[in-house]
């Protein structure tokens, strides 16, 4: 595929070139900053773990009696603020966009390194903001800060919970700018946009939202602030002020974040399937567009999160239409990475298990999705536990399984070692059953009405609640193993070599873990992505001379 | 694409005489220079989104409530404020003259040019800290003390106002920054650490300078200008 | 890279283009200003949006050099203003009809 060979460097890495805290806080290397992301969004899934929890557990039993009604309104508003600002928005892109962009294209780093680092500590600071928050007492008004509460009448931190958020949303504006320029500009010679691998698509089209959408909340968190601490009224009725045009602001940019979420992990799976069939992905071009048409389609069809509020109805109709409409694009990719398999070699592998579990996943998230769309049924189901597993299952099995099968693949590459086979795929088993378990009762649970927000419910919900608390319990461990096998691995896997997968991409050229400058030549590309000739040819040749 | 070619990729260019650094993660000095560009126009690109939140309030708000909105513009001074957009022209036109100058290799007149756009900017923000002043004075301030004299559809003019200080502030918040990064950029230009092949920041920075201007030609008769015949003239 | 390098001979605007452009910008300034206090009727806000996008076009074109730009920093500007219009557009879709149903609640 490229002509430029590497030569194995095992002595010399970005882990290794360098000594002490200094050289990591003060690092531009683009796969350091992408370690620093990976350990801050980590201890922030922890506190978000955490949270739900707590959820669970309170949840197991009808009456409230691990957490009064004001404590659990604060740990679910955590739950979802740090979970969604903190944890789901920055983990693909920051950690694994940032540490495989450039190495997927070819360049040395990312066309502003200082401006990649700048966002990990604007991420940080904006975490110092959520910490104190959770710290000092919380806030109850829910992730979406819905006025008038959050203006008027919550007594929680809802400045700080909102500042800790802004200053988040301009990290990600930052990380969204530098990898639209780097595709832009630092492609190596011969890499044309038909050439790039789809991770690299699926991460332009997370940037654009990224760079269109971000401003949006922003803007929108800092009228909120306005508004609370200094009692201008922006969405005020009492001024005549309307705050449905807080909801519209919050969700031009909220529903397309979810796009955020979720596509780095389609870009991730579309290696991955590629790689474990060694075929080139069915659909090349329709699964790179489909990415494009997600990011456009993604920012038209907000308003299905207003239905029942006082949103004219006529509009409510149109953006059921559009709503309907960004199905077509995920339908195309799943389609796609289905064809990809047919009649392929699959192999089994831990990133292979996850991203079957994605695609399953996916499709009844997306599915389930469609239902709510619908305006007519939304109105019966709007704020129960339907919408709750129906967004579980897009965000944890969707974005969180791509984000495992996308560490799991790439762990090798950014560490140069190889975790246990055996526990790793017990850990995506595990996952895939607690997942399941924990979040298929709630469909059922919305469905009979059981509203989300509550910490008490009607006696004969428990059955399905005590479910999904144990299906909790077994995600979590899930979640926990991986965890340990990964830290284990550090120092005492096995070496893994440039290329342990067999996958095609610029990334499996160079070193694992790939020395400072990434490529010791620039590699200049010759041929078309995926192209696995080489790769098949050599494992023939292998298996003949056994033979 | 790629056609800087293995010529251009096997040799690591850092130290360019008059080109300033390249540094070691670009082939070239026009790449890095494009680079540079492209980024800035994709983050002016997200204070366009910025800018459209308040935009957007503003257009729903002024569609329901048009009297408020009317009697309420009218306690901004027209004349002030078409001397300020006028002061704010006046600045593009140094900062693009700045640009010119730092393209021919003219220090010193490209410090005065940046000199000039720091007064003028300057200027702008003094007659608007006057404003908000006089606003102070009139109890034109959305809160407990507001009120708005003679103002028809007064119960919906602290919206008008809201958007007013929110709008403008938020430009001003720009125009301050721009203020500071001005002041190093005057005196790395008075330093010379600029040359006629390589004044990047330069150019950036009247990219910058040029959206506020653009921001505040849709501020002023958004704000100044709207109705104001239909509610009797001057004041 | 995709570096065709014929924007790196960048353009040097006269000067004369920069100040036919400022000459043409206070013009209109005062014009706009000047005509806000005549009574068109409705049209008044049209006519100060009109001279408002021309003058900001000028500036986009000539003082931020998009008229000399690359076709991908004239697409970064379209997709800006395109997407302005959704959101602004879009949220219309809302205001402009919820009248229609008569619901309380506006």
């Amino acid at each position: 595929m490229i002509t430029a060979t590497a030569t194995e460097k095992e002595t010399k890495n970005y882990l290794n070139a360098e000594h002490g805290l200094k050289s990591w806080l003060l690092t531009q290397d683009h796969k350091r900053i992408a370690i620093l992301y990976l350990i801050a969004v980590s201890v922030f899934f922890m506190v978000g773990g955490l949270m739900a929890v707590l959820i669970r557990l309170e949840l197991a039993t009808p009456a409230g009696d691990l957490l009064d009604s004001n404590t659990y309104n604060k740990v679910f508003t955590m739950h979802g603020v740090v979970m969604i600002f903190f944890f789901l928005i920055p983990s693909i892109p920051a950690i694994l966009g940032n540490f495989l962009l450039p190495l997927m294209i070819g360049a040395k780093d990312l066309a502003f390194p200082r401006i990649n680092l700048l966002s990990w500590y604007v991420y940080m600071l904006g975490g110092l903001f959520g910490v104190f928050v959770l710290i000092t007492g919380g806030v109850d008004t829910g992730w979406t800060f819905y006025t008038p509460f959050s203006t008027t009448y919550s007594n929680g931190y809802v400045v700080m919970t909102a500042m800790a958020a802004f200053i988040n949303g301009f990290s990600s504006i930052l990380t969204g700018l530098n990898f639209i320029v780097t595709v832009h500009r630092m492609r190596a010679p011969g890499l044309t946009w038909f050439r790039l691998p789809l991770f690299v698509w699926a991460h332009y089209a997370t940037s654009v939202i990224m760079i269109l959408g971000t401003p949006v909340i922003a803007v929108t968190l800092f009228l909120l602030m306005l508004e609370r601490g200094l009692h201008i009224g922006f969405f005020d009725p009492a001024y005549g002020g309307d705050p449905v045009l807080f909801q519209h602001l919050f969700w031009f940019y909220s529903h397309p974040a979810v796009y955020i979420m979720i596509l780095p992990s389609m870009g991730v799976v579309s290696e991955v399937i590629s790689t474990f069939c060694s075929k080139k992905p069915f659909g090349y071009t329709f699964i790179a567009f489909s990415s494009l048409a997600i990011a456009v389609f993604g920012f038209l069809v907000w308003g299905h999160h207003l239905y029942v509020s006082s949103q004219s109805a006529y509009a409510g109709m149109v953006f059921s239409i559009l709503s309907y409409i960004v199905a077509i694009p995920s339908a195309v990719k799943v389609f796609n990475w289905a064809a990809t398999m047919y009649k392929g070699n699959v192999r089994l592998e831990t990133p292979m298990l996850y991203a079957l579990g994605f695609i399953g996943l996916f499709t009844i998230g997306g599915l389930t999705g469609l239902f709510l769309a619908a305006m007519g049924l939304d109105v019966h189901l709007t704020d129960t536990y339907f919408v709750v597993a129906h967004f579980h299952y897009v965000m944890v099995g969707g974005a969180v399984m791509g984000y495992l099968a996308g560490l799991h693949f790439w762990w090798p590459k950014m560490f140069g070692r190889m975790y246990p086979q055996a526990w790793s795929k017990i850990a995506a088993g595990l996952t895939f059953v607690g997942f399941n378990l924990t979040f298929f009762p709630q469909f059922i649970l919305g469905y009979l009405g059981m509203p989300r927000r509550y910490h008490v419910y009607p006696p004969e919900f428990q059955v399905f609640n005590v479910l999904s608390s144990a299906g909790a319990s077994i995600l979590g461990l899930g979640f926990l193993i991986p965890g340990i096998y990964f830290f284990w691995s550090l120092k005492n896997g096995e070496p893994a070599g440039p290329n342990p997968w067999g996958a095609t991409g610029l990334e499996w050229q160079t070193a694992s873990p790939p020395p400072t400058e990434n490529f010791p030549i620039t590699p200049v590309v010759t041929a078309e992505a995926y192209d696995y000739t080489e790769i098949l040819s050599a494992n023939a040749k292998e298996v003949t001379h056994v033979g | 694409m790629a056609s800087e070619s293995a010529a251009v990729a096997s040799h690591n260019a850092h130290a360019h005489p008059g080109y300033g650094e390249v540094r070691h993660h670009f082939e070239s000095y026009e790449q890095q220079k494009d680079a540079s560009t492209i980024g800035m126009w994709v983050f002016l690109l997200t204070e366009i989104m910025f800018f459209g939140g308040m935009f957007m309030a503003y257009f729903v708000y002024r569609q329901w409530y048009p009297t408020a909105f009317a009697s309420a513009s009218l306690k901004t001074n027209l004349w002030l404020g078409a001397f300020n957009t006028t002061v704010l022209i006046c600045s593009s036109l140094t900062m693009a003259m700045a640009v010119h100058s730092a393209s021919l290799g003219k220090r010193l007149l490209l410090v005065g040019f940046l000199i000039a756009t720091l007064v003028l900017g300057g200027a702008f923000l003094g007659v608007k800290a006057y404003e908000y002043h006089d606003k102070w004075e009139h109890h034109e301030i959305p809160g407990e003390h507001f009120e708005c004299e003679g103002c028809a559809d007064a119960g919906h003019t602290p919206l008008f106002f809201a958007l007013y200080f929110g709008m403008t502030g938020l430009h001003a918040s720009h125009m301050i920054i721009g203020f500071g990064i001005l002041v190093v950029l005057i005196w790395q230009a008075y330093k010379g650490k600029f040359s006629a092949k390589w004044y990047t920041p330069i150019e950036l920075f009247g990219l910058y300078w040029h959206f506020v201007d653009v921001v505040w030609i849709f501020l002023f008769p958004l704000l100044y200008l709207i109705d104001r015949s239909g509610q009797g003239g001057l004041h | 890279m995709a570096g065709n390098s014929k924007h790196d001979e960048h353009h040097i605007v006269p000067v004369s283009v920069y100040l036919a452009v400022f000459f043409t910008l206070i013009a209109l300034t005062w014009v706009t200003a000047w005509i806000s206090t005549v009574d068109l009727g409705p049209l008044n806000i049209y006519v100060a949006l009109s001279i408002a996008i021309f003058k900001a076009s000028l500036v986009v074109l000539f003082f931020m050099h998009i008229k000399y730009g690359t076709r991908l920093t004239k697409m970064i500007v379209g997709a800006g203003l395109f997407w302005l219009a959704l959101l602004l557009f879009i949220v219309m879709i809302d205001i402009g009809t919820r009248n229609w149903i008569g619901v309380p609640g506006r």
